[in-house]
């Protein structure tokens, strides 16, 4: 099987979207003559393949960016956009939650808008608060908008290939700490249905419930538990809206305990909300208070030891495991 | 230019229609009740919509904002279908789930009426750029006021539009005002069409009281745009004779200021020139004010017999299943 860092990934998926359906184009800043110039970036290569009448680089205009998806899509057109950085999620935020997640409910069902707003975020390059800034739980809380944010390159290409079939706004996260790990992608085509969490490793002592750049560190927690006889099972939503609440209900049914865990910062993050589904649905399965394992409610430092700091890791979890099993 | 009679007559139809329509709604929202939410006119102004449909063909898209109802109307949305959305009934063109600020009529060609000033801008280069991607023989047309020129929407448009030659007109319907600001109060540019230089297009100015100078100058654009020139920034010189919405009482308008402008309703001015050139006689304006009026009492009738929504319906439209 092919290993492939989820920039790659999501070049492939793009790239065989891309020939599979005409209306597919990309647009965003430096999407074809790459300011990164990374093999390793998602849209490396794809001007020269599919040339400057479908891989459109823009100005610095995120407002434009995003209008430019609403209008396409609503004439029929598949746009997959890019915004650079989450935080500037902000400028392109009144096309996004105004009009690609409303315009549809206010044509009475008539209309619809079938694009894709790929994002890049996440903590860890040493860049700071203005570039990384988790705010998926912003895009989660507005109907109307579906959210992914995967955490393998397997899931990077099946998602966002769904996502770009889907008729509905997608807002599609990717982690930038996930480009560089090779992972194993299958070579076939193939689709991962948005909506479904993915159990990417059972347990039965407790549940761990992340998402995108955190999976890492719950898989490795899972794994140093285990040397103890901890078995931590590890759900990974993948998409957020809609959110799978089946899976994590089942999941904590199985083991009565369950941490939610996320890079982004504590209050109101979208661990909140999977907190709030347990305790209204599940709360009977719990044998002992929930816990969060988050960022805390700080804009992200730029210093490597504070950076560090800010991010949740391993050892938060495995610490917060012990407490919730009590031992 | 000579623009074909049939043009002229329709643009006087338009107008008649629209004036109608929204002094209709005037007198339905002094009932308490009749008409849920705000509600945004365009009187006085509507020889920019008239004018400006009455150049596009039907394949031509608009995009509009909150004073959308005669640039729908011209554009061809069943009236009935517009006025019982205004009433947020069941049958009303977005079954209730906009009201008479964001209606959305796609089978026109009117996909969008938005609220948010200075979004048309973006959304129109989207459409724009959707039809130069499948070379479409149409174009688009957005809509906006005076105000929404200083959002930053407005500049990320036309810098893009420009740069790419999508085939788009902002229709900047400069009425004067926004919200209680004079045009002098928001801008230090004589002209809204003066910022076009700084995106290399063409700035035109069209008198937006005269439905035929805003045909003609929307017909030069279109054609420019078709044939790969790129956009233009087209401003209509015009009047906003009521308030920001129903309820303002526009107390910062000189009362003389809007009795001067009243004096130069565009209705009149068209329809005096179709007599004196004989393009109709006196007496069919009569018939077409009696006409309109007919459409307008049958679009009330229609929309006051219909139905609510039922309140699940409300869960209904938010995703494509």
């Amino acid at each position: 099987m092919q290993k492939l860092g989820m920039g790659q990934a999501v070049n492939q998926a793009l790239k065989e979207e891309m020939y599979r359906d005409p209306n597919v184009f990309i647009a965003g800043e430096g999407v074809g003559v790459s300011i990164h110039v990374n093999p390793m970036f998602p849209t490396h290569g794809l001007l020269e393949e599919f040339g400057p009448a479908r891989v459109k680089d823009t100005p610095v205009s995120e407002a434009a960016i995003a209008g430019l998806a609403v209008g396409a899509a609503e004439a029929g057109l598949r746009p997959v956009v890019e915004i650079m950085f989450n935080p500037f999620f902000t400028l392109a935020s009144d096309m996004i939650v105004n009009h690609a997640a409303k315009l549809r409910y206010l044509s009475g069902g008539k209309s619809s808008f079938p694009l894709v707003v790929r994002i890049k975020s996440g903590a860890g390059f040493g860049a700071g608060c203005q570039h990384s800034h988790n705010l998926e739980a912003w895009a989660a809380h507005c109907p109307g908008l579906k959210v992914v944010m995967p955490s393998t390159s397997a899931d990077a290409k099946g998602l966002l290939k769904s996502a770009i079939r889907d008729d509905n706004p997608v807002i599609f996260i990717e982690h930038m700490g996930l480009y560089f790990a090779q992972m194993p992608v299958p070579e076939e085509e193939y689709l991962t249905p948005l909506g479904h969490a993915d159990i990417k490793r059972p347990g039965r002592d407790l549940t761990v419930v992340t998402w995108s750049g955190t999976l890492g560190a719950a898989m490795n927690a899972a794994e140093q538990l285990s040397r103890d006889g901890i078995e931590m099972e590890v759900v990974d939503l993948r998409t957020l809206n809609p959110l799978d609440k089946e899976t994590i209900l089942g999941s904590v049914e199985k083991t009565g305990r369950l941490i939610v865990m996320h890079e982004a910062t504590r209050t109101a993050g979208f661990g909140a909300e999977v907190a709030a589904v347990v305790m209204e649905e599940g709360f009977k399965f719990l044998k002992a208070p929930l816990k969060r394992v988050t960022g805390p409610d700080i804009p992200v430092p730029a210093s490597p030891p504070l950076e560090k700091f800010y991010i949740p890791d391993e050892n938060d979890l495995i610490k917060a495991a012990r407490e919730i099993l009590d031992k | 230019m000579d623009i074909p009679h049939n043009k002229q007559i329709k643009m006087l139809e338009t107008m008649i229609l629209s004036r109608k329509f929204s002094d209709t709604l005037v007198e339905l929202c002094k009932i308490q009740g009749k008409i849920p939410g705000m509600m945004i006119l365009s009187t006085g102004q509507e020889a920019v919509g008239s004018g400006v449909c009455a150049a596009l063909e039907p394949e031509d898209v608009i995009i509009t904002n909150h004073r959308s109802h005669n640039h729908l109307l011209a554009k061809g949305a069943d009236p009935n279908e517009l006025m019982a959305e205004i009433y947020c009934k069941k049958t009303g063109c977005n079954k209730g789930k906009s009201g008479t600020l964001h209606l959305a009529v796609p089978e026109v060609n009117a996909p969008c009426t938005t609220t948010v000033v200075g979004a048309t801008l973006p959304i129109a280069v989207g459409r724009a750029f959707a039809q130069q991607y499948r070379n479409e023989n149409a174009i688009t047309v957005c809509f906006f006021g005076d105000g929404a020129a200083d959002e930053g929407s407005f500049h990320e448009a036309l810098n893009l539009a420009a740069l790419w030659q999508l085939p788009v007109i902002f229709l900047c319907e400069n009425n004067m005002y926004a919200g209680a600001q004079r045009y002098e109060e928001h801008t230090r540019v004589k002209d809204m069409a003066e910022r076009a230089q700084a995106y290399n297009m063409p700035g035109i100015i069209a008198d937006g009281n005269d439905a035929l100078a805003v045909y003609t100058a929307t017909l030069e654009a279109r054609q420019r745009a078709l044939e790969g020139k790129g956009p233009t920034l087209l401003e209509c010189k015009t009047y906003r004779c009521r308030g920001h919405g129903e309820t303002d009482p526009q107390h910062y308008q000189p009362k003389d200021e809007i009795k001067a402008w009243q004096d130069k309703c565009p209705i009149p001015r068209l329809a005096d020139a179709l007599v004196k050139a004989g393009i109709i006689p006196s007496s069919k304006l009569e018939e077409m004010e009696s006409i309109a009026d007919n459409i307008v009492q049958d679009a009330v009738r229609f929309a006051e017999e219909s139905p609510y929504p039922e309140p699940h319906e409300a869960l209904e439209d938010v995703y494509v299943d």
